[in-house]
């Protein structure tokens, strides 16, 4: 897998495949992540007002939204789910070309096919998940912000006051670097499995589900040193 | 010309290439025959670096390419094309895009002559008007077409096949088989056909190497195999009652 670095044969090629790994990580994943981030945040906003009472104060429940979404669900949970869709893809992907020797066909051309293959698809995922965790956090404040207005669980005020109040810039760094981190390993991880593959469709299926299982394990191991690592 | 020499190769307990030497000669068909597990598919894996050999050593015209590193083998692979078995196309691609990708990668050409070249390729081996389909809209052996086009879209110096005849009815094999001898005829290459159809070795087949339990236990032409005495030779020429029958008519014309 250490071909993966080695120079691309053609950079306009290399460009264009990386374009197109962008469009099926990044582009194609905006609805699923749209829709989990919105009712995410929604369904935090509801949970925390439900809570709260006496004598915790309403701003809570947008400090709350806001550190859920920043800390955790955006950086670890869009992964977890997005291991599960780009992981399969990748791995079944990977996993059908080696079994149907297009992978070996690529080989004998003299074409690098790990580079040639699995490198845009890294790159892709280290670019397009990172914006897409921003996003998600972004429409998961939002909704829970319109969610809490909606229900009238609190005040704009009261919520944005919690938005901002105690806010460190630091736990969006620290959200980014575990993004980041979490792209790399769905990607390679997956990657690794389907290129890998040998046999038939049967062994696609088998590399695709390991594909997901050991990423999102690694990705929840990674995430318990990372926090420990850079927030304690 | 391509010469193996000393080739052996293990997967765990199980020897599938016990130190076979062979020589593929430039301008003809080479043929590599075999049953089902015998290793010639490991032997021409061997030779094109698919898989690496345990130990021995692969010629193309004097240049060792076992001994190579990884970007002196790349060099080697531009000038060679390959058939696979399943024809191990792009399916991501059409036929013209599977054609010109080579070309992409490895050539200089402007978009014009590489559009030119797949139209050549295609007339080649009677494709013309398919190029802007997919591969999963086209038949058997129109894919193994597209596989022999692709295969020679860089003007290779070497064509490997891998069971050109699989799977395809007969008189789809017969325009496969000629295609392959056209093509090697026309452009003086050194092509190994790894078969087990019998027909193919027959009607296409310049020189024969049959491997039996990893071992090359025959080397020859037609002529030769046909009146061989080797026992495991002519149980796999004979093992089909056709054959048996045409053996049986011949010898007693003979008589």
């Amino acid at each position: 897998m250490a071909t993966v670095l080695h120079r691309p044969e053609k950079g306009k090629i290399f460009r264009r495949q990386l374009v197109k790994e962008m469009s099926i990580i990044g582009v194609e994943s905006i609805g699923i992540v749209t829709l989990l981030s919105v009712f995410m945040g929604a369904v935090m906003c509801l949970q925390t007002a439900h809570q709260i009472s006496g004598w915790i104060p309403v701003y809570t429940i947008g400090f709350t939204v806001r550190q859920t979404m920043i800390l955790e669900f955006s950086p670890t949970l869009i992964p977890v789910i997005l291991a599960g869709k780009i992981g399969s893809n990748i791995a079944s992907q990977l996993g059908t070309m080696r079994v149907t020797e297009q992978i070996d066909a690529l080989e004998i051309m003299g074409v690098n096919s790990a580079g040639f293959l699995v490198l845009p698809k890294v790159i892709a995922g280290f670019i397009c998940i990172p914006v897409l965790v921003i996003m998600s956090m972004a429409l998961g404040v939002s909704s829970g912000a319109a969610i809490a207005f909606i229900t009238g669980v609190s005040s704009m005020a009261d919520f944005e006051y919690g938005l901002q109040v105690d806010f460190v810039s630091y736990d969006v760094v620290y959200a980014l670097i575990k993004t980041t981190i979490f792209a790399l390993i769905m990607t390679s991880v997956s990657a690794y499995h389907g290129y890998y593959t040998s046999g038939g469709a049967i062994e696609v299926a088998k590399s695709s589900t390991k594909a997901v299982v050991y990423s999102v394990v690694i990705i929840m191991l990674t995430n318990l040193v990372l926090t420990k690592l850079l927030l304690t | 010309m391509i010469e193996v020499k000393n080739i052996s190769k293990s997967f765990g307990d199980t020897h599938v290439l016990k130190d076979v030497s062979a020589t593929f000669e430039k301008g003809k068909v080479n043929f590599i025959i075999g049953r089902s597990g015998s290793g010639k598919s490991v032997l021409t894996k061997c030779t094109v670096g698919l898989i690496e050999p345990d130990c021995g050593h692969v010629f193309f015209d004097g240049r060792d390419f076992t001994a190579m590193n990884r970007k002196e083998r790349k060099e080697i692979r531009k000038e060679i094309g390959m058939l696979f078995q399943g024809g191990a196309l792009f399916d991501s691609m059409t036929v013209a895009e599977n054609i010109k990708f080579p070309l992409k990668m490895f050539s200089d050409m402007d978009e014009k002559s590489m559009s030119d070249r797949v139209q050549d390729c295609l007339l080649r081996v009677e494709l013309e008007g398919q190029g802007d389909k997919f591969p999963a809209e086209l038949s058997g052996g129109m894919q193994k077409r597209v596989g022999i086009a692709r295969a020679i879209s860089m003007n290779p110096k070497y064509l490997f096949c891998d069971e050109p005849n699989s799977g395809l009815d007969p008189q789809t094999a017969i325009v496969i088989d000629n295609l392959i001898l056209d093509i090697t005829n026309e452009y003086g290459m050194t092509t190994v056909v790894v078969s087990h159809d019998m027909n193919s070795v027959i009607e296409a087949s310049d020189t024969i190497h049959f491997i039996h339990n990893g071992e090359i236990a025959f080397k020859g032409d037609n002529a030769d195999m046909m009146v061989s005495d080797s026992q495991t030779l002519n149980d796999f020429i004979y093992a089909s009652k056709l054959m048996q029958k045409l053996r049986d008519t011949s010898s007693y014309k003979n008589k």
